[in-house]
């Protein structure tokens, strides 16, 4: 059930997008979270989705992969529909009781909250699943750069998104091992009111917390044996740089976002609703 | 109690790139009061055998039985099942969580929902058991140290009144006199209380030393079973498979290309010596 949780996981295998410059990908990731904004109606939300289908497709992860992940957020997608659904106001009332009504504006504002978040969290995870996660942290220590100037310590955020992003499958799997390990000793963690399960999650919390610490105690140790001292004169192994590929996909993603913005004004005088 | 399994196969991530079989048709079986060790390289499966047996893991395909009743029948017996089947996992010391000794080992029968008196005697009973004083049970258990933590940890195994107990490598990364003391009470549990004991161990002088038949795990199968001298007499196979015989026999092996009359069936520290008095006396006469 753990290993479920898909975001933040890095997919290997070798595809044009998992070759592409790591600052490029976070970049064209940032654009295309803008243009879920821009787009406001379905022709939009259709051609968003048959352009993400087709670099999911380039990038030779398996749909399940993903829609796998999406199920770990469900919920979410879920309360913001209900809420959207009953507090729009505005359009025809479809159906009421008491406080409660259903509105088509709030029809109509739940499915496009739920598409935009369905979209949002597939294109972004798309990013993680191509990008080794040392590749994404280099990715953004070059990108915050020049807010250096201004004291952002953009090495020390860089290394602690490395060191965290590092510790989530192991902490993960941390976890299933104290689980498997306290159920053996006939903990229950599926039966029981509110109160019981969030008790039953004590046995599981106090060893990960002790074993998070001690592993934390020991990469600093370890990283101060090894004479680490931060961002001053540190040399790379692997130097980022652009290849063709980057530069074809910034062509593309700008062709993109000019459609996205054409759709919109496109989309205001063409009605393409219902 | 005996337990039986039969065919069972365990994929890991089923249907993904990270897909990886981790038994592959495992047909065993295990009868009451055995002493079995379980050896093989690391990622031969052993430690995915043994979550199966007390339904920790469940089957890809095949079955376990306990008793001939399948253990996955009734889900609402499965806690009944992981009392009978006692496991301690590697480094059981990191489960601990408790503010006192007492307090931790009493969570298994706690959970088992026997009454205050019962867990009383259970607790004392284990923590007698792995040869703890009383001057620790108040204690916290992350004051002790690793030898006595690890202790504590099997204890709260033990305290289930386990009618089989599965200890995964209970002695890594312990001192000899912690590893000696910890085996020393396992054994006592299998000869005094004739508890079914299997030994997950990557140390072949252990297993030669205690147990009765000795599993051996290769890709995800079963390659060998049977009594220590009959899998130690198979060194060549046992080297391939990136094991090896207990190093007192590499001893004797070579005593013997020397030109020594010596038997090469030796396997622990005990019989070698014996072997050696024998030759001395003969050598003096």
């Amino acid at each position: 059930m753990i290993r479920d949780i898909t975001i933040g996981q890095y997919y290997p295998v070798s595809s044009p997008i998992h070759r592409m410059d790591a600052r490029v990908k976070i970049i064209i990731t940032f654009l295309y979270i803008i243009s879920l904004f821009i787009v406001d109606n379905i022709m939009g939300y259709v051609v968003v989705t048959a352009i993400l289908g087709a670099v999911i497709y380039v990038s030779k992860v398996p749909a399940k992969f993903m829609l796998r992940g999406l199920k770990s957020i469900l919920i979410i997608i879920l309360f913001t529909a209900v809420i959207n659904l009953f507090l729009t106001q505005g359009g025809e009332v479809l159906w009421q009781w008491k406080f409660l009504k259903i509105t088509t504006a709030g029809i109509y504002m739940a499915a496009r909250m739920c598409i935009r978040l369905v979209l949002l969290i597939v294109g972004s995870s798309l990013l993680t699943l191509t990008t080794t996660p040392i590749q994404l942290t280099d990715g953004i220590e070059y990108l915050l750069r020049p807010f250096k100037k201004i004291g952002v310590p953009a090495h020390e955020i860089a290394m602690m998104m490395t060191i965290a992003l590092r510790f989530i499958p192991t902490l993960l799997d941390e976890t299933d091992k104290i689980m498997k390990a306290q159920q053996a000793r006939g903990a229950d963690f599926d039966t029981g009111n509110l109160l019981q399960r969030a008790k039953s999650l004590i046995p599981i919390l106090v060893p990960l917390f002790i074993s998070a610490f001690r592993r934390a105690d020991e990469l600093a140790m370890a990283m101060e044996a090894r004479c680490y001292h931060g961002d001053e004169n540190r040399t790379r192994m692997n130097v980022m740089k652009m290849h063709s590929g980057d530069y074809k996909a910034v062509v593309l993603t700008a062709v993109y976002f000019c459609l996205t913005i054409g759709l919109r004004f496109l989309g205001n005088t063409v009605h393409f609703w219902i | 109690m005996s337990i039986q399994i039969n065919h069972l196969t365990h994929i890991y991530n089923a249907d993904t790139t990270f897909e990886k079989t981790a038994l592959d048709d495992v047909s065993l079986e295990i009868q009451k009061g055995e002493f079995i060790g379980l050896i093989g390289h690391t990622g031969s499966g052993k430690s995915t055998l043994i979550q199966h047996l007390n339904g920790t893991l469940s089957p890809t395909s095949g079955e376990i039985l306990l008793d001939g009743e399948n253990i996955h029948k009734d889900k609402t017996k499965i806690k009944e099942v992981r009392r009978r089947i006692g496991l301690a996992f590697q480094y059981p010391e990191y489960q601990l969580f408790e503010m006192t000794v007492y307090k931790d080992v009493a969570f298994g029968p706690t959970n088992m929902g026997l009454s205050s008196e019962e867990i009383r005697e259970s607790v004392i009973s284990a923590l007698q058991t792995v040869g703890l004083s009383e001057e620790v049970y108040e204690k916290s258990p992350f004051e002790l140290s690793g030898g006595q933590k690890r202790r504590v940890a099997i204890a709260g195994v033990l305290a289930m009144n386990p009618e089989v107990l599965i200890l995964d490598e209970p002695t890594a990364g312990l001192d000899p006199r912690g590893r000696d003391g910890i085996l020393q009470a396992i054994k006592d549990l299998h000869d005094q209380r004739g508890i079914t004991v299997i030994l997950v161990s990557h140390s072949m002088e252990d297993v030669a030393k205690l147990v009765d038949r000795i599993i051996v795990m290769h890709k995800g199968k079963v390659a060998m079973q049977g009594t220590p001298g009959e899998i130690f007499s198979h060194v060549e196979e046992l080297e391939q498979m990136g094991l090896a015989a207990p190093q007192i026999s590499y001893v004797f092996a070579e005593l013997k290309k020397q030109g020594f009359a010596v038997p090469t069936n030796i396997y622990t520290v005990e019989e070698a010596r014996e072997a050696l008095l024998k030759l001395l006396k003969q050598v003096k006469a």
